[in-house]
Protein backbone atom coordinates (compact mmCIF):
# COMPACT_ATOMS: atom_id res chain seq x y z
CA UNK A 1 0.00 0.00 0.00
CA UNK A 2 1.44 3.77 -1.29
CA UNK A 3 -1.48 5.68 0.16
CA UNK A 4 -2.13 5.69 4.12
CA UNK A 5 -3.59 2.57 5.62
CA UNK A 6 -7.03 3.29 6.09
CA UNK A 7 -9.01 2.99 9.52
CA UNK A 8 -12.01 0.73 10.07
CA UNK A 9 -14.08 0.42 12.93
CA UNK A 10 -15.30 -2.48 13.70
CA UNK A 11 -17.95 -3.58 16.16
CA UNK A 12 -19.39 -6.59 17.33
CA UNK A 13 -19.86 -8.02 21.42
CA UNK A 14 -18.87 -11.64 19.62
CA UNK A 15 -15.37 -11.27 20.90
CA UNK A 16 -14.13 -14.28 18.72
CA UNK A 17 -15.51 -12.57 15.38
CA UNK A 18 -13.65 -9.19 16.37
CA UNK A 19 -10.46 -10.36 16.08
CA UNK A 20 -11.01 -12.94 13.13
CA UNK A 21 -11.88 -9.58 10.80
CA UNK A 22 -9.73 -7.73 12.60
CA UNK A 23 -6.63 -10.15 11.80
CA UNK A 24 -7.49 -10.40 8.35
CA UNK A 25 -7.99 -6.82 7.86
CA UNK A 26 -4.62 -6.00 9.15
CA UNK A 27 -3.08 -8.68 7.40
CA UNK A 28 -4.09 -6.80 3.95
CA UNK A 29 -3.39 -3.63 5.25
CA UNK A 30 -6.02 -1.71 7.27
CA UNK A 31 -5.92 0.32 10.35
CA UNK A 32 -8.32 -1.47 12.77
CA UNK A 33 -10.44 -0.30 15.65
CA UNK A 34 -12.73 -2.39 17.59
CA UNK A 35 -15.75 -2.10 19.61
CA UNK A 36 -17.40 -4.89 21.55
CA UNK A 37 -20.14 -2.54 22.51
CA UNK A 38 -23.02 -0.14 20.80
CA UNK A 39 -21.46 2.08 24.06
CA UNK A 40 -17.89 1.38 22.99
CA UNK A 41 -18.66 1.71 19.09
CA UNK A 42 -20.08 5.54 20.30
CA UNK A 43 -17.39 6.56 22.10
CA UNK A 44 -15.19 6.02 19.09
CA UNK A 45 -17.35 7.66 16.45
CA UNK A 46 -17.65 10.71 18.70
CA UNK A 47 -13.91 10.82 18.98
CA UNK A 48 -12.42 10.09 15.54
CA UNK A 49 -13.43 9.27 12.18
CA UNK A 50 -13.25 6.01 10.89
CA UNK A 51 -12.94 5.51 6.71
CA UNK A 52 -15.17 3.07 7.08
CA UNK A 53 -17.41 1.05 9.77
CA UNK A 54 -18.44 -2.38 10.02
CA UNK A 55 -21.06 -3.30 12.76
CA UNK A 56 -23.53 -5.91 13.91
CA UNK A 57 -26.73 -5.65 14.01
CA UNK A 58 -27.67 -7.42 17.41
CA UNK A 59 -25.45 -6.22 20.61
CA UNK A 60 -26.86 -6.56 24.17
CA UNK A 61 -30.03 -4.76 22.97
CA UNK A 62 -31.97 -5.90 19.49
CA UNK A 63 -31.44 -2.90 17.52
CA UNK A 64 -27.86 -1.73 18.38
CA UNK A 65 -26.68 -1.78 15.17
CA UNK A 66 -28.97 0.72 14.08
CA UNK A 67 -28.25 3.61 16.68
CA UNK A 68 -24.68 2.50 15.86
CA UNK A 69 -24.75 3.11 12.10
CA UNK A 70 -27.60 6.33 12.72
CA UNK A 71 -24.97 8.29 14.23
CA UNK A 72 -22.58 7.39 12.03
CA UNK A 73 -24.51 8.83 9.45
CA UNK A 74 -25.49 11.51 11.86
CA UNK A 75 -21.89 12.31 12.24
CA UNK A 76 -20.60 12.12 8.63
CA UNK A 77 -23.23 10.71 5.70
CA UNK A 78 -19.98 10.13 3.65
CA UNK A 79 -18.61 7.09 5.89
CA UNK A 80 -19.84 3.87 4.72
CA UNK A 81 -21.33 1.50 6.90
CA UNK A 82 -21.59 -2.28 6.61
CA UNK A 83 -24.10 -3.93 8.22
CA UNK A 84 -23.78 -7.65 9.42
CA UNK A 85 -26.16 -9.83 11.28
CA UNK A 86 -27.41 -13.21 11.76
CA UNK A 87 -31.11 -12.05 12.15
CA UNK A 88 -32.00 -14.07 8.80
CA UNK A 89 -32.75 -17.35 9.84
CA UNK A 90 -31.95 -17.37 13.20
CA UNK A 91 -35.08 -15.02 14.85
CA UNK A 92 -36.85 -16.17 11.67
CA UNK A 93 -37.13 -12.32 10.71
CA UNK A 94 -36.70 -11.41 6.95
CA UNK A 95 -34.22 -8.86 6.98
CA UNK A 96 -32.89 -7.25 3.71
CA UNK A 97 -31.90 -3.72 2.50
CA UNK A 98 -32.91 -4.04 -1.02
CA UNK A 99 -35.74 -1.49 -1.66
CA UNK A 100 -34.60 1.98 -1.45
CA UNK A 101 -37.51 2.99 1.31
CA UNK A 102 -35.36 0.13 3.64
CA UNK A 103 -31.94 1.01 2.72
CA UNK A 104 -33.38 4.81 3.86
CA UNK A 105 -34.34 3.16 7.14
CA UNK A 106 -31.81 0.71 7.70
CA UNK A 107 -28.59 3.51 6.27
CA UNK A 108 -26.64 0.85 6.19
CA UNK A 109 -24.71 0.92 2.73
CA UNK A 110 -24.13 -2.76 2.23
CA UNK A 111 -26.08 -5.49 4.66
CA UNK A 112 -24.05 -9.42 5.03
CA UNK A 113 -25.97 -11.65 7.14
CA UNK A 114 -23.38 -14.21 9.20
CA UNK A 115 -21.22 -15.94 9.11
CA UNK A 116 -19.44 -13.10 6.76
CA UNK A 117 -17.37 -14.80 4.64
CA UNK A 118 -14.13 -12.53 4.57
CA UNK A 119 -13.25 -12.74 0.32
CA UNK A 120 -16.94 -11.53 0.19
CA UNK A 121 -16.52 -8.52 2.77
CA UNK A 122 -13.45 -7.77 0.88
CA UNK A 123 -14.96 -6.83 -1.88
CA UNK A 124 -17.30 -4.44 -0.24
CA UNK A 125 -14.91 -2.74 1.72
CA UNK A 126 -12.60 -2.24 -1.55
CA UNK A 127 -15.94 -1.08 -3.44
CA UNK A 128 -17.20 1.28 -1.07
CA UNK A 129 -13.73 2.91 -0.60
CA UNK A 130 -13.22 2.80 -3.88
CA UNK A 131 -16.73 5.03 -4.83
CA UNK B 1 -67.47 -24.92 32.19
CA UNK B 2 -66.90 -26.97 29.60
CA UNK B 3 -69.88 -27.80 26.68
CA UNK B 4 -69.84 -31.45 25.05
CA UNK B 5 -72.14 -31.24 21.68
CA UNK B 6 -74.54 -34.35 21.51
CA UNK B 7 -76.00 -35.20 18.15
CA UNK B 8 -78.46 -37.23 18.49
CA UNK B 9 -79.95 -39.36 15.29
CA UNK B 10 -83.29 -41.47 15.66
CA UNK B 11 -86.10 -41.44 12.87
CA UNK B 12 -87.95 -41.74 16.35
CA UNK B 13 -88.56 -38.28 17.22
CA UNK B 14 -89.98 -39.27 21.01
CA UNK B 15 -86.30 -40.76 21.19
CA UNK B 16 -84.86 -37.64 19.89
CA UNK B 17 -86.86 -35.49 22.53
CA UNK B 18 -86.42 -37.87 25.16
CA UNK B 19 -82.82 -37.18 25.11
CA UNK B 20 -83.02 -33.28 24.55
CA UNK B 21 -85.18 -33.82 27.78
CA UNK B 22 -82.71 -36.11 29.96
CA UNK B 23 -79.69 -33.92 29.07
CA UNK B 24 -80.73 -30.87 29.37
CA UNK B 25 -80.01 -29.98 33.31
CA UNK B 26 -77.37 -32.56 33.38
CA UNK B 27 -74.02 -31.96 34.65
CA UNK B 28 -70.93 -33.71 35.37
CA UNK B 29 -67.80 -33.55 37.54
CA UNK B 30 -64.92 -35.17 35.42
CA UNK B 31 -61.94 -36.08 38.08
CA UNK B 32 -58.91 -33.66 37.92
CA UNK B 33 -61.09 -31.02 35.48
CA UNK B 34 -61.99 -27.66 37.23
CA UNK B 35 -65.84 -26.78 36.65
CA UNK B 36 -68.64 -29.00 34.84
CA UNK B 37 -69.28 -30.54 31.86
CA UNK B 38 -72.66 -29.98 30.55
CA UNK B 39 -74.59 -31.46 27.34
CA UNK B 40 -75.58 -29.15 24.22
CA UNK B 41 -77.72 -31.48 22.35
CA UNK B 42 -78.81 -31.61 18.96
CA UNK B 43 -81.37 -33.48 16.54
CA UNK B 44 -81.04 -35.42 13.06
CA UNK B 45 -84.28 -37.38 12.61
CA UNK B 46 -81.87 -39.33 9.34
CA UNK B 47 -78.05 -40.60 8.46
CA UNK B 48 -78.92 -38.09 5.63
CA UNK B 49 -79.26 -34.86 7.71
CA UNK B 50 -76.78 -36.16 10.38
CA UNK B 51 -74.11 -35.90 7.64
CA UNK B 52 -75.57 -32.50 6.92
CA UNK B 53 -74.91 -31.21 10.33
CA UNK B 54 -71.22 -33.48 10.90
CA UNK B 55 -69.95 -31.81 7.76
CA UNK B 56 -70.43 -28.25 9.15
CA UNK B 57 -69.32 -29.14 12.20
CA UNK B 58 -68.05 -32.07 14.00
CA UNK B 59 -70.10 -33.00 17.74
CA UNK B 60 -67.91 -34.79 20.52
CA UNK B 61 -70.46 -37.55 20.49
CA UNK B 62 -73.01 -39.02 18.32
CA UNK B 63 -75.74 -40.92 19.51
CA UNK B 64 -76.97 -43.09 16.64
CA UNK B 65 -79.67 -45.12 15.51
CA UNK B 66 -78.58 -48.45 13.45
CA UNK B 67 -82.02 -48.99 12.17
CA UNK B 68 -82.65 -45.51 9.88
CA UNK B 69 -84.99 -45.22 7.24
CA UNK B 70 -82.59 -44.67 3.43
CA UNK B 71 -79.05 -44.47 5.17
CA UNK B 72 -78.17 -46.77 8.19
CA UNK B 73 -76.86 -45.84 11.09
CA UNK B 74 -73.84 -48.17 9.99
CA UNK B 75 -73.23 -46.80 6.40
CA UNK B 76 -73.39 -43.60 7.95
CA UNK B 77 -70.29 -44.21 9.88
CA UNK B 78 -68.17 -45.53 7.13
CA UNK B 79 -69.44 -42.42 5.47
CA UNK B 80 -67.55 -40.51 7.69
CA UNK B 81 -65.10 -42.88 8.43
CA UNK B 82 -62.21 -41.44 9.78
CA UNK B 83 -62.27 -37.90 9.32
CA UNK B 84 -64.10 -37.22 12.61
CA UNK B 85 -62.26 -39.25 14.99
CA UNK B 86 -62.70 -36.65 17.57
CA UNK B 87 -66.45 -37.74 17.68
CA UNK B 88 -67.01 -40.37 19.58
CA UNK B 89 -69.99 -42.81 19.00
CA UNK B 90 -72.55 -44.71 20.90
CA UNK B 91 -74.93 -47.11 19.00
CA UNK B 92 -78.68 -47.20 19.91
CA UNK B 93 -80.41 -49.89 19.07
CA UNK B 94 -83.50 -52.58 19.83
CA UNK B 95 -82.44 -55.21 18.56
CA UNK B 96 -78.46 -54.73 17.87
CA UNK B 97 -77.31 -57.99 16.05
CA UNK B 98 -73.41 -59.65 16.62
CA UNK B 99 -72.72 -58.85 13.81
CA UNK B 100 -73.82 -55.28 13.52
CA UNK B 101 -72.17 -54.67 16.81
CA UNK B 102 -69.00 -55.69 15.01
CA UNK B 103 -69.09 -53.87 12.27
CA UNK B 104 -70.09 -50.44 14.03
CA UNK B 105 -66.88 -51.20 16.57
CA UNK B 106 -65.05 -51.75 13.46
CA UNK B 107 -66.10 -48.62 12.26
CA UNK B 108 -65.12 -46.95 15.51
CA UNK B 109 -68.14 -46.80 17.90
CA UNK B 110 -67.17 -46.67 21.28
CA UNK B 111 -70.44 -48.16 23.26
CA UNK B 112 -73.66 -49.30 23.19
CA UNK B 113 -76.93 -48.31 24.49
CA UNK B 114 -79.72 -51.01 24.41
CA UNK B 115 -83.12 -49.67 23.45
CA UNK B 116 -85.30 -48.89 25.60
CA UNK B 117 -83.41 -47.08 28.45
CA UNK B 118 -84.32 -45.26 31.07
CA UNK B 119 -82.52 -41.63 31.38
CA UNK B 120 -80.65 -42.87 34.20
CA UNK B 121 -78.53 -45.25 31.88
CA UNK B 122 -78.86 -42.62 29.34
CA UNK B 123 -76.65 -40.32 31.80
CA UNK B 124 -74.34 -43.11 32.85
CA UNK B 125 -73.57 -43.91 29.41
CA UNK B 126 -72.79 -40.69 28.72
CA UNK B 127 -71.34 -39.50 31.62
CA UNK B 128 -67.93 -42.40 30.99
CA UNK B 129 -68.21 -40.97 27.57
CA UNK B 130 -67.62 -36.98 28.85
CA UNK B 131 -64.85 -38.65 30.92
CA UNK B 132 -62.91 -40.56 28.61
CA UNK B 133 -63.43 -37.58 25.96
CA UNK B 134 -61.84 -34.95 28.43
CA UNK B 135 -59.21 -37.07 29.64
CA UNK B 136 -57.70 -38.18 26.03
CA UNK B 137 -58.45 -33.97 25.58
CA UNK B 138 -55.73 -33.13 27.98
CA UNK B 139 -53.57 -36.08 27.43
CA UNK B 140 -53.39 -34.68 23.70
CA UNK B 141 -52.53 -31.45 24.88
CA UNK B 142 -49.99 -32.65 27.42
CA UNK B 143 -48.39 -34.46 25.01
CA UNK B 144 -48.20 -31.37 22.37
CA UNK B 145 -47.01 -28.94 25.22
CA UNK B 146 -44.33 -31.89 25.99
CA UNK B 147 -43.38 -31.88 22.40
CA UNK B 148 -43.09 -28.15 22.12
CA UNK B 149 -41.30 -27.86 25.24
CA UNK B 150 -38.63 -30.71 23.89
CA UNK B 151 -38.28 -29.11 20.24
CA UNK B 152 -37.56 -25.45 22.04
CA UNK B 153 -35.08 -27.14 24.13
CA UNK B 154 -33.65 -28.90 20.61
CA UNK B 155 -33.13 -25.58 18.82
CA UNK B 156 -31.67 -23.97 21.91
CA UNK B 157 -29.03 -26.65 21.74
CA UNK B 158 -28.26 -26.70 18.63
CA UNK B 159 -28.03 -22.81 18.29
CA UNK B 160 -25.89 -23.04 21.42
CA UNK B 161 -23.52 -25.97 19.98
CA UNK B 162 -23.78 -23.55 16.62
CA UNK B 163 -21.75 -20.35 17.82
CA UNK B 164 -18.50 -22.07 18.99
CA UNK B 165 -18.19 -24.30 16.06
CA UNK B 166 -18.36 -21.28 14.08
CA UNK B 167 -16.09 -19.75 16.11
CA UNK B 168 -13.86 -22.31 15.79
CA UNK B 169 -14.15 -22.90 11.86
CA UNK B 170 -13.15 -19.17 11.70
CA UNK B 171 -9.92 -19.36 13.38
CA UNK B 172 -8.73 -22.76 11.48
CA UNK B 173 -10.16 -21.11 8.33
CA UNK B 174 -7.46 -18.15 8.80
CA UNK B 175 -4.77 -20.78 10.18
CA UNK B 176 -5.15 -23.05 7.04
CA UNK B 177 -4.85 -20.38 4.86
CA UNK B 178 -1.99 -18.17 7.03
CA UNK B 179 -4.61 -15.34 6.09
CA UNK B 180 -3.21 -12.99 9.35
CA UNK B 181 -0.21 -12.07 8.08
CA UNK B 182 3.00 -13.48 10.07
CA UNK B 183 3.08 -13.20 13.71
CA UNK B 184 3.37 -16.26 15.27
CA UNK B 185 1.40 -14.47 18.95
CA UNK B 186 -1.42 -14.32 16.61
CA UNK B 187 -1.65 -17.60 15.59
CA UNK B 188 -1.03 -19.07 19.32
CA UNK B 189 -3.57 -16.62 20.41
CA UNK B 190 -6.34 -18.25 18.09
CA UNK B 191 -4.94 -21.86 19.00
CA UNK B 192 -5.70 -20.65 22.90
CA UNK B 193 -9.26 -19.06 21.89
CA UNK B 194 -10.10 -22.10 19.78
CA UNK B 195 -9.49 -24.09 22.97
CA UNK B 196 -11.41 -22.07 25.04
CA UNK B 197 -14.44 -22.55 22.87
CA UNK B 198 -13.73 -26.63 22.78
CA UNK B 199 -13.82 -26.44 26.62
CA UNK B 200 -17.09 -24.47 26.84
CA UNK B 201 -18.66 -27.05 24.37
CA UNK B 202 -17.71 -29.99 26.36
CA UNK B 203 -18.89 -28.19 29.70
CA UNK B 204 -22.23 -27.55 28.12
CA UNK B 205 -22.33 -30.97 27.53
CA UNK B 206 -21.59 -32.17 30.73
CA UNK B 207 -24.34 -29.78 31.97
CA UNK B 208 -26.72 -30.97 29.49
CA UNK B 209 -25.81 -35.09 30.50
CA UNK B 210 -26.33 -33.50 34.19
CA UNK B 211 -29.70 -32.30 33.35
CA UNK B 212 -30.85 -35.39 31.43
CA UNK B 213 -29.74 -37.63 33.97
CA UNK B 214 -31.53 -35.43 37.05
CA UNK B 215 -34.78 -35.17 34.91
CA UNK B 216 -34.80 -38.38 33.84
CA UNK B 217 -34.34 -39.71 37.47
CA UNK B 218 -32.76 -42.42 35.94
CA UNK B 219 -29.42 -42.01 37.68
CA UNK B 220 -28.57 -44.53 40.84
CA UNK B 221 -28.31 -41.97 43.90
CA UNK B 222 -25.31 -43.07 46.03
CA UNK B 223 -26.17 -41.69 49.29
CA UNK B 224 -23.55 -41.41 51.66
CA UNK B 225 -22.69 -39.89 55.08
CA UNK B 226 -21.06 -36.79 54.30
CA UNK B 227 -18.93 -33.61 55.73
CA UNK B 228 -20.64 -30.78 53.22
CA UNK B 229 -17.98 -28.76 54.62
CA UNK B 230 -15.70 -30.66 53.10
CA UNK B 231 -17.65 -30.82 49.28
CA UNK B 232 -17.20 -27.07 49.65
CA UNK B 233 -13.83 -27.07 50.51
CA UNK B 234 -13.40 -29.40 47.33
CA UNK B 235 -15.41 -27.00 44.85
CA UNK B 236 -13.47 -23.83 46.18
CA UNK B 237 -10.70 -25.77 45.58
CA UNK B 238 -11.47 -26.17 41.51
CA UNK B 239 -12.23 -22.59 41.49
CA UNK B 240 -8.96 -21.24 42.97
CA UNK B 241 -6.96 -20.63 39.83
CA UNK B 242 -9.41 -18.76 37.76
CA UNK B 243 -9.73 -16.74 41.64
CA UNK B 244 -6.36 -16.06 42.28
CA UNK B 245 -5.96 -14.91 38.75
CA UNK B 246 -8.36 -12.19 39.24
CA UNK B 247 -7.26 -11.50 42.64
CA UNK B 248 -10.32 -12.98 44.24
CA UNK B 249 -10.20 -14.08 47.57
CA UNK B 250 -12.07 -17.29 48.94
CA UNK B 251 -13.11 -18.04 52.12
CA UNK B 252 -14.96 -20.87 53.89
CA UNK B 253 -16.95 -19.99 56.95
CA UNK B 254 -17.96 -23.33 58.49
CA UNK B 255 -17.48 -23.95 62.56
CA UNK B 256 -17.75 -27.65 62.36
CA UNK B 257 -18.63 -30.49 60.33
CA UNK B 258 -22.10 -30.75 59.04
CA UNK B 259 -23.06 -34.61 58.67
CA UNK B 260 -25.74 -34.56 55.59
CA UNK B 261 -26.76 -38.03 53.33
CA UNK B 262 -26.59 -36.83 50.21
CA UNK B 263 -24.90 -37.86 46.72
CA UNK B 264 -21.29 -36.83 46.46
CA UNK B 265 -21.42 -35.96 42.88
CA UNK B 266 -24.58 -34.23 43.12
CA UNK B 267 -23.25 -31.75 46.07
CA UNK B 268 -20.62 -30.99 44.00
CA UNK B 269 -22.04 -30.08 41.22
CA UNK B 270 -24.40 -27.56 42.97
CA UNK B 271 -21.06 -26.24 45.16
CA UNK B 272 -19.16 -25.62 41.81
CA UNK B 273 -22.01 -23.81 39.87
CA UNK B 274 -22.69 -21.31 42.83
CA UNK B 275 -18.32 -20.61 43.32
CA UNK B 276 -17.97 -20.42 39.88
CA UNK B 277 -20.53 -18.32 39.34
CA UNK B 278 -19.94 -15.66 42.06
CA UNK B 279 -16.35 -15.64 40.58
CA UNK B 280 -16.63 -15.36 37.16
CA UNK B 281 -19.64 -12.37 37.58
CA UNK B 282 -16.82 -10.64 40.07
CA UNK B 283 -14.74 -8.07 40.14
CA UNK B 284 -10.62 -8.28 40.09
CA UNK B 285 -9.68 -8.55 43.36
CA UNK B 286 -13.29 -9.03 44.85
CA UNK B 287 -14.46 -11.47 47.44
CA UNK B 288 -16.43 -14.95 47.39
CA UNK B 289 -17.64 -15.80 50.85
CA UNK B 290 -19.29 -19.70 51.35
CA UNK B 291 -21.39 -20.37 54.60
CA UNK B 292 -22.06 -23.61 55.56
CA UNK B 293 -25.04 -23.72 58.08
CA UNK B 294 -27.09 -26.79 59.74
CA UNK B 295 -30.68 -25.49 61.56
CA UNK B 296 -33.45 -28.10 62.40
CA UNK B 297 -32.37 -30.75 59.92
CA UNK B 298 -31.72 -28.43 57.18
CA UNK B 299 -28.67 -27.63 55.61
CA UNK B 300 -28.27 -24.20 54.17
CA UNK B 301 -25.37 -23.52 51.71
CA UNK B 302 -24.53 -19.43 50.95
CA UNK B 303 -22.08 -18.38 48.73
CA UNK B 304 -22.17 -14.29 48.56
CA UNK B 305 -19.62 -12.33 46.26
CA UNK B 306 -19.23 -8.48 45.32
CA UNK B 307 -19.76 -8.74 41.73
CA UNK B 308 -21.99 -7.23 39.37
CA UNK B 309 -24.98 -8.31 41.14
CA UNK B 310 -27.97 -8.91 39.23
CA UNK B 311 -30.79 -6.62 38.26
CA UNK B 312 -34.18 -7.27 40.42
CA UNK B 313 -35.89 -8.10 37.07
CA UNK B 314 -33.92 -10.56 36.12
CA UNK B 315 -33.74 -12.49 39.26
CA UNK B 316 -36.44 -14.68 38.22
CA UNK B 317 -35.11 -15.51 34.90
CA UNK B 318 -32.26 -17.02 36.08
CA UNK B 319 -33.16 -20.27 37.09
CA UNK B 320 -34.25 -21.33 33.38
CA UNK B 321 -32.42 -23.30 31.47
CA UNK B 322 -29.86 -21.63 28.81
CA UNK B 323 -30.82 -18.42 30.68
CA UNK B 324 -27.74 -15.83 30.45
CA UNK B 325 -27.63 -12.34 31.24
CA UNK B 326 -26.40 -10.01 28.22
CA UNK B 327 -24.87 -6.92 29.23
CA UNK B 328 -21.45 -5.33 28.87
CA UNK B 329 -19.94 -6.86 32.16
CA UNK B 330 -20.98 -10.61 31.55
CA UNK B 331 -20.45 -10.60 27.85
CA UNK B 332 -16.80 -11.96 27.88
CA UNK B 333 -17.67 -14.42 29.80
CA UNK B 334 -18.06 -17.71 28.79
CA UNK B 335 -21.41 -19.76 29.73
CA UNK B 336 -24.09 -22.30 28.97
CA UNK B 337 -26.57 -20.70 31.35
CA UNK B 338 -27.33 -24.41 32.36
CA UNK B 339 -25.85 -24.16 35.86
CA UNK B 340 -28.03 -22.38 38.04
CA UNK B 341 -31.24 -24.71 36.30
CA UNK B 342 -29.81 -27.46 37.35
CA UNK B 343 -28.76 -26.16 40.63
CA UNK B 344 -32.43 -25.28 41.30
CA UNK B 345 -33.71 -29.00 39.87
CA UNK B 346 -30.94 -30.44 42.73
CA UNK B 347 -31.88 -28.47 45.61
CA UNK B 348 -35.82 -29.35 44.87
CA UNK B 349 -34.91 -33.19 44.33
CA UNK B 350 -32.97 -32.57 48.25
CA UNK B 351 -36.19 -31.77 49.20
CA UNK B 352 -35.14 -27.32 49.30
CA UNK B 353 -35.14 -24.39 47.19
CA UNK B 354 -32.81 -21.95 46.19
CA UNK B 355 -32.93 -18.45 46.43
CA UNK B 356 -30.89 -15.28 45.54
CA UNK B 357 -30.41 -11.60 46.90
CA UNK B 358 -29.03 -9.04 44.63
CA UNK B 359 -27.61 -5.15 44.30
CA UNK B 360 -26.14 -4.49 41.00
CA UNK B 361 -22.69 -3.16 41.29
CA UNK B 362 -22.07 -4.37 44.80
CA UNK B 363 -22.90 -8.43 44.88
CA UNK B 364 -25.17 -11.19 45.05
CA UNK B 365 -26.07 -13.80 47.74
CA UNK B 366 -27.38 -17.13 46.39
CA UNK B 367 -28.87 -19.36 49.02
CA UNK B 368 -29.48 -23.13 48.56
CA UNK B 369 -31.04 -24.91 51.24
CA UNK B 370 -31.53 -28.93 51.69
CA UNK B 371 -32.59 -31.53 53.73
CA UNK B 372 -29.92 -33.31 55.73
CA UNK B 373 -31.84 -36.62 55.26
CA UNK B 374 -33.56 -36.29 52.23
CA UNK B 375 -34.35 -39.43 51.35
CA UNK B 376 -34.27 -41.27 54.40
CA UNK B 377 -37.84 -43.32 54.77
CA UNK B 378 -39.66 -43.76 57.94
CA UNK B 379 -38.84 -46.31 59.94
N1 LIG C 1 -23.03 -14.59 41.21
C1 LIG C 1 -23.60 -13.98 40.15
N2 LIG C 1 -23.51 -12.63 40.00
C2 LIG C 1 -24.07 -12.02 38.94
N3 LIG C 1 -24.73 -12.66 37.95
C3 LIG C 1 -24.84 -14.00 38.03
C4 LIG C 1 -24.29 -14.73 39.13
N4 LIG C 1 -24.56 -16.04 38.97
C5 LIG C 1 -25.25 -16.12 37.81
N5 LIG C 1 -25.42 -14.90 37.24
C6 LIG C 1 -26.15 -14.60 35.99
O1 LIG C 1 -27.06 -15.65 35.77
C7 LIG C 1 -26.85 -16.26 34.51
C8 LIG C 1 -27.15 -17.74 34.61
O2 LIG C 1 -26.19 -18.41 35.41
P1 LIG C 1 -25.84 -19.93 35.13
O3 LIG C 1 -24.86 -20.39 36.13
O4 LIG C 1 -27.13 -20.66 35.00
O5 LIG C 1 -25.20 -19.89 33.69
P2 LIG C 1 -23.74 -19.47 33.19
O6 LIG C 1 -22.84 -19.20 34.34
O7 LIG C 1 -23.94 -18.38 32.21
O8 LIG C 1 -23.30 -20.77 32.41
P3 LIG C 1 -22.92 -22.22 33.02
O9 LIG C 1 -24.00 -23.13 32.54
O10 LIG C 1 -21.63 -22.52 32.39
O11 LIG C 1 -22.89 -22.10 34.50
C9 LIG C 1 -25.41 -15.94 34.17
O12 LIG C 1 -25.22 -15.93 32.77
C10 LIG C 1 -25.23 -14.57 34.79
O13 LIG C 1 -25.68 -13.57 33.91
MG1 LIG D 1 -22.69 -20.69 35.91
Amino acid sequence: MTEQAKTILLVDDDEDFLFQQKVQLEAIGFRVITAGSKAEALRVIAGSRPDLVIVDLMMEEMDAGFTVCHTVKTKDESIPVIMCTGVVGETGLEFDAVTDEEQAWVKADVLLSKPVRFEQLKREIDRLLAS
Amino acid sequence: MDTLRVLVCDDETGMRIGVERALRHYSVQVPDVNGEVHFAVEQAESAERALELIDVSPPEILLLDLKLPGMSGIDLLERIGPRHLETLVIMISAYASIDAAVRATKQGAYDFLAKPFTPAELKDTLKEAAEHLILARQAKKLALEKRRVRFEFISVVAHELKAPINAIDGYLKIMATHAAGDDPAVYARMTERCMTRIAGMRKMIEDLLDLTRIESGQKVRELVELDACEVARTAMDTALPSAQARGIALELHAAAPIPMTADRGELEIIFNNLVSNAVKYNRDNGRVDVFVEETAGRVRITVKDTGIGIRQEDVSKLFNDFVRLKNEETKNVLGSGLGLSIVKKLAVTYGGGVSVTSEPGTGSTFTVTLNCAPFATPA
